[in-house]
């Protein structure tokens, strides 16, 4: 243990050699550019509108800057990088998601105000009052549209327009009409012509001396597009179809009619603890949210259960001194430890399979029975724990042979001389000695557990489905997997309802992790 | 110790062995079971273990290789697992390496040096590191979407972001390595800065060429972690041809079209060099994993 130096004070040391003092000045330069990088990402985040982002990279930079940038801090550079990374990659994103919860951001909710108001001045519509009836003029290989206003409507008093040459027109570029007072010579084109040119002229835009842009509105006419919405001094929009006044409101985050009707998108706004009410009070969201709940705290519990049995078993038996063979039993049994867990759980995805799967197959030719281990919610919990528990218990047996060993020879030697069994060395010696130094960590497996996503997501999906639930939600679902699927399998991504759920399994793990670091008395 | 055993002995360990035994082929099987149906003809062919009729054509998919049945028909591979393999190890690697090299010196700091707000720092890192990343995806997505507006390749659908993501996860690999660089004695840095060596040379000339060998182990693990990885690749990659492994994968058994045939092929091909490097660094990964209860 030291203080450096440079923490204490102490002048500068230059050095001798010029290789290191050209890498000092290469060092300052790349801090001095991370730094302006930041910088750059706050005013260009700010100037979204983005404030959490913006603020995000001020704190991220600020801190790189004071850091790197008094000599006092030495110590601290070494572990910033990584402090940075948690930072951002843990802290901020659990903080934003508990600031996302008391928000109703959603798939209808997503933009900010500006670029919602933005959406709707660029929205447009065909004035079909002042359409124009076409036709198409060629005369030798030019061919021009020739527009004449259709009944009264007509553009700021022109009633007649011909274009250029359609040949003139670039992709994607606006071809221009000119008042006209006759039509262009040359011979107009039949129906059938018109047809064939279909598809080339519905992706022409016309452009009038004026700067209106006509679109093709029809078989035989082009129409005006005119911005439907005008934005008013104080902040409404007036729709110029109907004259209808839209107003922002802010409670809900949408522009609603005067009659109350809302106009999708809307952008976030804040809405109190609506997600957590929601949650217990609307009977469509808590009855699934109780029911997985529930089965999330069995799962997690049973697995801790189950492989902790099964482990510990494995684990006495391979401490059989008078066992032969152990190093390769013990090689086999942690072989579903070691293959990656993605693939195990869908080897088992395939032989769980009703109709193919090899499990059924066997059950069939011995049993003669078939189970739905999809369709049937208490089959598909059991094959969910079957599984989760081949994939879990090679930890414990790890755990467990590791703690078996580190038990002294000689507390089993004093009680053979007393006449002690295998059951009283079990529940006399063994067990009291291993639980203590094993809660922290089965504590660490259940917390594990409790989100176990990888598993539902590749097994089950979360399916069979909870009848009747406003949220897609199944009966297998753990909490974190049902929070996923509402933030981003519902057609509704509801981010705010699953930040929200997500924020209470925070509390839980921290609840989690706080006993965790008591009874480990982690020394540091 | 005895030579002569009472047959009560003999026979408990025979039935030990016929336990561990029954024991060892149920996990066994599954396994065994998978390497059995990738040599087997067609996609949904059942049978023995030694398949009856031999095929090499999911594992020529598997390699990307189009395969010419008996009939004359053409099959094309059904996804690019190569393509896929290649992305997962591209994105492991180079977050390994950061992971490496952001561990590596926070815990030399951790392990040697005294500053201000070192033990409150560590004991928070031990507690976010129980968060999973699958609660805060919401607020990882976005901001990647908003930083993917301004740095397109740090965006949505870019490996730049799912390498990023990882670098969270760093807690675990400074508590490893730490324990590591407390159980060197520390005489001889001390010895080096006497002779005027700057913090950093202690470190990077002295302590770094005497860890190689956790550098090694952490770098595995951070390997096996990132390969590994489901949620936020499934999250942050969209094209198929930008996945990696563990999101890709899970195609072959779709809802509609199950490929069990190609998935065996693909999953042994895939499974089987990490099962090994999981099996020959078992001895350091249970270490780490004891003392983080990370897998579980």
């Amino acid at each position: 243990m030291f203080i450096t130096n440079a923490s204490r004070g102490l002048p500068r040391h230059r050095s001798r050699h010029p290789a290191e003092r050209y890498t000092r000045w290469a060092l300052r330069a790349l801090t001095v550019l991370l730094v302006l990088a930041t910088l750059w990402l706050v005013v260009a985040f700010h100037l979204r509108g983005q404030w959490m982002f913006s603020l995000l990279f001020l704190v991220l930079g600020a801190s790189l800057a004071i850091v790197f940038g008094k000599r006092e801090l030495m110590s601290h550079r070494y572990i910033f990088p990584a402090l940075a990374g948690m930072g951002v990659f843990v802290i901020f994103p659990l903080v934003y998601t508990i600031g996302i919860s008391f928000s109703n951001y959603s798939s209808s909710n997503l933009l900010s105000e500006e670029r919602v108001r933005a959406q709707f001045l660029d929205q447009t519509y065909q004035a079909e009052g002042q359409a124009f009836d076409f036709q198409l003029y060629r005369e030798g290989d030019r061919t021009r549209l020739y527009l004449d206003a259709k009944g009264a409507g007509d553009l700021e008093g022109t009633r007649q327009l011909v274009s250029r040459p359609l040949a003139q027109a670039e992709a994607g570029q606006p071809l221009a009409v000119e008042p006209a007072q006759a039509a262009p010579p040359g011979e107009a084109l039949g129906i059938r012509e018109v047809i064939a040119l279909r598809d080339r002229l519905q992706g022409l835009t016309l452009v009038t001396p004026d700067g209106t842009e006509l679109k093709m509105a029809g078989l035989r006419s082009f129409a005006p597009i005119l911005p439907r919405f005008e934005a008013n001094p104080d902040g409404s929009l007036t729709d110029l179809r109907d004259g209808t006044i839209l107003t922002p409101n802010q409670e809900t985050g949408f522009f609603v009619t005067e009659d109350g009707e809302r106009l999708t998108p809307g952008w976030p706004v804040s809405v109190g603890l609506d997600n957590y009410t929601k949650i217990f009070t609307d009977p469509d969201i808590r009855g699934p949210f109780l029911q997985i709940f529930v089965w999330t705290f069995v799962f997690a519990g049973l697995t801790v259960v189950f492989t902790l049995a099964v482990g510990f078993l494995l684990a006495s038996l391979l401490q059989w001194e008078q066992l032969k063979g152990k190093a390769i039993y013990r090689t086999l049994l942690i072989l579903p430890y070691a293959v990656p867990a993605f693939i195990s759980i869908l080897i088992f995805k395939g032989m769980f399979n009703q109709n193919y799967g090899e499990i059924n197959l066997i059950l069939e030719n011995l049993f003669g029975i078939s189970p739905n281990w999809f369709t049937d919610p208490a089959l598909a919990r059991s094959m969910l724990l079957i599984v989760n528990t081949w994939l879990g218990y090679p930890y414990m047996l790890l755990l467990c042979m590791g703690l078996i060993q580190s038990i002294p020879r000689d507390l089993y030697e004093a009680s053979a001389v007393d006449g002690g069994g295998p059951l009283t060395n079990l529940f006399r010696i063994t067990l009291p000695l291993i639980l203590k130094p094993l809660t922290p960590l089965l504590i660490a497996a259940f917390a594990f557990n409790f989100n176990n996503f990888v598993l539902i997501a590749l097994l089950t999906e979360g399916s069979p489905d909870i009848l009747g639930a406003s949220t897609p939600a199944g009966t297998t679902d753990l909490l974190v997997s049902y929070t996923y699927r509402i933030a981003f399998q519902d057609a509704g991504q509801n981010f705010g309802l699953a930040a929200a759920i997500a924020t209470m399994i925070f509390l839980l793990v921290v609840g989690l992790s706080v006993l965790n670091l008591r009874l480990s008395k982690v020394k540091v | 110790m005895a030579m002569v055993q009472p047959r009560s002995i003999r026979t408990r360990k025979l039935g030990a062995h016929l336990a561990l035994l029954g024991f060892v082929t149920l996990v066994v099987f599954p396994l065994l079971l998978v390497i059995s149906i990738s040599f087997r003809e067609g996609n949904f062919a059942t049978g023995s273990l030694i398949p009856e009729r031999f095929s090499l054509e999911h594992w020529a998919l598997a390699f990307g290789i189009p395969w010419e049945r008996p009939d004359g028909t053409v099959v094309q591979p059904p996804f690019p697992v190569m393509l896929w393999l290649w992305n997962s190890i591209k994105v492991a690697v180079v977050s390994s390496l950061m992971i490496l090299a952001l561990s590596t010196t926070s815990a030399y700091a951790f392990a040697r040096m005294r500053f201000s707000g070192k033990a409150p720092i560590l004991k928070g890192m031990l507690i976010f590191q129980m968060f999973p990343a699958v609660l805060s995806l919401v607020a990882l997505y976005a901001l990647f979407d908003r930083l993917g507006q301004l740095v397109p390749w740090l965006g949505i659908n870019t490996h730049g972001s799912l390498i990023l993501a990882s670098l969270g996860a760093v807690a675990l690999h400074i508590w490893t390595i730490k324990g590591y660089f407390e159980s060197i004695d520390g005489s001889l840095e001390e010895a080096a800065m006497v002779d005027g060596a700057s913090t950093w040379q202690a470190f990077r000339h002295i302590l770094l060429p005497l860890s190689v060998p956790i550098l090694v182990v952490v770098f595995i693990l951070a390997f096996i972690m990132s390969i590994m990885e489901y949620p936020m690749a499934s999250v942050l990659l969209l094209d198929e041809d930008k996945l990696t492994l563990a999101v890709g994968a899970q195609q072959y058994l779709a809802e509609h079209n199950q490929r069990w045939g190609d998935f065996a092929a693909a999953a042994v091909l895939s499974g089987l060099p990490i099962t090994l490097v999981f099996l020959f660094c078992q001895r350091w990964i249970v270490g780490g994993l004891t003392s983080g209860g990370v897998k579980g």
